[in-house]
């Protein structure tokens, strides 16, 4: 039984293999960049993983990879059909220029293709790993994204970490002196923290801590504090992930392995940072991971309360100004950012908790 | 008193403070048990057997205090210990396995990591005689595959398994004595006995003292040296295994005898005991059993009964044991 199913096995990979070299071989010659012919190679490498890795966790990531792919696709379709049948394009505004100008701007940015045509052209440029250009300010895509994600990153990046650390500090002091003075406070504060939005905090503070207290500066480019921003940012995710680690903590506090580990007479901080952490950070891992995607990719009120700038900005710039590569090079690069995230946390999830299969 | 027992509990009170009142789950209970010894613990849902058991190990929730009493290991009150001593105290002088194998192990750790755990907690071995002691102590509980079970975790493995992971953490320091609160409780028939089997044999090997704890009188009936029987809070009965079941004089026991299943008599219908278990918020001021006895008298409900010595090797707290001695001084003044 055992060895016919390797065997039928064995001529599936065969078959398989033999399928992918005869499409990679038709792929070379039709495909004439090199970049679409690596891109092709990949898919069909991890076709092939997604079906035949022995690893459970090497065949899941495989076709986590491949239905990312495809999410990033049908995402780029909607919003590239969408942005087009809103009325309107790049080039019509109020100080319309002169028909022939518009005709040699529209024949460059093939807007007078039809908008399937377009879309084609757009992910041929694409795999080629060409964003396109600016219709606004003629400057590359690739090149503007990778400068104000700079600024975001590093918003984000400090606003995620500690929102985490915090986050979990906070919530297992909580549950640790549940119905105490300490929790109460902090479920107060969270839960204000939560309720209040981010463009009313973001302004808050800009006016108490630097117009009213002058603590911190305004926003510019000599005087760069990321202090503020910071904080508006992380205010919110870490409230949420405070009061997610409090009720997770106090459900495992309860379980029956917790009086396990102190019958074994396991020290008490050792009960509670190796036993119940643990267990207690599973529910916070799947929020952690949108959360940071999220973030990363920056808030646009937080970033123009503040005037730092970064890829929300421009995001919205995009879509006032109708320039359409912008918007899909934002938006593909977001899409792509978040499910990275998703998939990461994921696999982390899997690391801290070996119930999770995969299969 | 030339040589002190190894555990002496006297007269432990615990309580649970709660919203609604203090729950008061142990109301004076006594014992002594000897090293090397097994004593029974037999009592239904909510009679204190468990609490107690907690209370000697002080892992007791967080609602949950020791109001009076004394509990000496070799003469030493554990109660007074600090949290310091009592963390070293668990686990290598008395150990604990607990009813539910399934939510017991933790279930992000691997079995092995979780046994090493126990062993480097109160031994200074290095991390391979960890290491090996942690495979000894699996193939002396009987797991098969030893080594690969120490790299799975918790849900990998059966319910039988399971609970003699906990059985082999439990022991592998080896303790003084090992509370076994309803080890077989969650587990199917077949896996039960093979349980108690290892259990016995273990404690023929290692020589620790065993309390278990059950709710089930078959059970234990052949492992126990001494028995105790408690209903709310109180010991109503103990003795010799045998004299507890074969001469039970406290109407509660009686009642739960009657409700062990027999094979040997057919289509006999069995006789649960009537009515529910006492409140412990609010306890009665005679014997806590008697809104539930056949037997009961006024000053049952009056007055709390003493343990009386029925005879040598059985104590029971029941006022008709009192009355029934009355009855016979009388016949024989009479004679």
């Amino acid at each position: 039984m055992e060895l016919t199913e390797r065997k039928q096995k064995e001529r599936q990979l065969l078959w398989t293999t033999a399928i992918a070299i005869a499409v990679f071989a038709v792929g070379w010659f039709t495909l004439p960049v090199l970049s679409e012919r690596i891109l092709l190679g990949v898919v069909l490498v991890l076709i092939a993983g997604a079906l035949f890795f022995t690893n459970d966790t090497g065949r899941y990531i495989c076709k986590r990879i491949l239905l990312a792919l495809l999410t990033v696709f049908i995402i780029a379709a909607i919003t590239f059909f969408t942005m087009n049948a809103i009325p309107g394009g790049p080039f019509s505004k109020e100080k319309a220029p002169s028909a022939a100008v518009q005709a040699v701007l529209e024949e460059r940015f093939h807007l007078n293709e039809p908008v399937g045509k377009q879309f084609l052209l757009y992910l041929e440029g694409l795999m080629q790993g060409n964003f396109g250009i600016s219709t606004k300010t003629g400057r590359e895509i690739s090149t503007t994204i990778f400068e104000s994600f700079g600024i975001s990153a590093k918003l984000g990046g400090y606003a995620a970490l500690l929102a985490v650390c915090l986050g979990v500090v906070l919530g297992s002091i909580a549950a640790l002196n549940r119905a105490k003075a300490a929790d109460r406070v902090i479920i107060f504060f969270t839960t204000l923290f939560v309720a209040v939005p981010s463009f009313i905090m973001a302004t808050m503070l800009l006016l108490v801590f630097c117009l009213q207290l002058n603590w911190f500066p305004i926003f510019s480019t000599e005087n760069q504090s990321y202090v503020l921003p910071v904080v508006a940012l992380m205010l919110s995710p870490m409230s949420y992930i405070t009061r997610l680690t409090k009720t997770s903590m106090l459900d495992v506090l309860g379980q029956d392995y917790i009086r396990t580990a102190r019958a074994k007479g396991v020290k008490q901080w050792l009960v509670i940072f190796k036993h119940a952490l643990r267990n207690a950070l599973i529910p916070v891992i799947t929020y952690v991971g949108p959360m940071t995607a999220y973030i990363l990719t920056g808030s646009m009120v937080v970033e123009s309360v503040f005037t730092t700038g970064g890829l929300g900005t421009k995001f919205v710039q995009g879509i006032t100004n109708r320039d359409y590569p912008m918007i899909m090079g934002t938006t593909i690069f977001l899409a792509t950012l978040m499910v990275t995230a998703t998939l990461l946390s994921d696999l982390v999830y899997k690391i801290v908790d070996p119930r999770i299969d995969f299969d | 008193m030339s040589n002190t027992p190894l555990l002496q509990v006297r007269n432990l009170h615990t309580s649970f403070f709660t919203d609604a009142g203090e729950v008061r789950a142990v109301n004076g209970i006594s014992y002594n048990l000897d090293a090397g010894r097994v004593l029974g613990i037999v009592g239904e849902s909510g009679s204190g057997k468990s609490v107690s058991a907690y209370s000697v190990m002080r892992i007791l929730t967080d609602t949950g205090r020791v109001t009076e009493g004394e509990v000496l290991f070799k003469g030493e009150d554990i109660l007074k210990y600090s949290p310091q001593q009592m963390q070293k105290f668990r686990g290598s002088r008395i150990s604990i396995i607990f009813q539910d194998p399934m939510t017991c192990l933790n279930p992000t750790f691997s079995i092995g990591s979780q046994l090493r755990e126990a062993i480097r907690i109160h031994t200074d071995r290095n991390r391979e005689q960890v290491q090996a002691r942690a495979l000894e102590m699996l193939q002396l509980v009987g797991v098969n595959e030893p080594e690969k079970r120490l790299k799975q975790y918790p849900h990998e493995l059966s319910g039988g398994m399971r609970q003699r992971v906990m059985i082999a953490m439990a022991l592998a320091c080896e303790p003084d004595i090992l509370i076994a609160d309803e080890p077989t409780t969650a587990l199917d028939v077949t896996i039960q006995a093979q349980i108690l089997e290892l259990m016995q044999s273990l404690q023929k090997k290692m020589g620790m003292a065993i309390i278990m704890i059950t709710h089930d009188l078959g059970v234990i009936a052949d492992m126990c040296d001494e028995i105790i029987v408690m209903y709310g809070g109180k010991v109503c009965e103990r003795g010799t295994a045998d004299e507890i079941f074969y001469n039970p004089r406290h109407e509660y026991t009686k009642g739960l005898i009657r409700s062990i299943p027999r094979i040997t008599e057919k289509h006999e219908k069995l006789v649960p005991i009537a009515g529910s278990p006492v409140d412990l918020l609010n306890l009665p001021k005679g014997c806590a059993f008697a809104s539930r006895c056949d037997h009961a008298m006024k000053i049952c409900l009056e007055q709390q009964p003493e343990e009386v010595w029925v005879n040598d090797c059985h104590i029971a707290a029941c006022w008709n044991n009192v009355r029934q001695m009355m009855q016979e001084e009388k016949d024989g003044e009479n004679a």
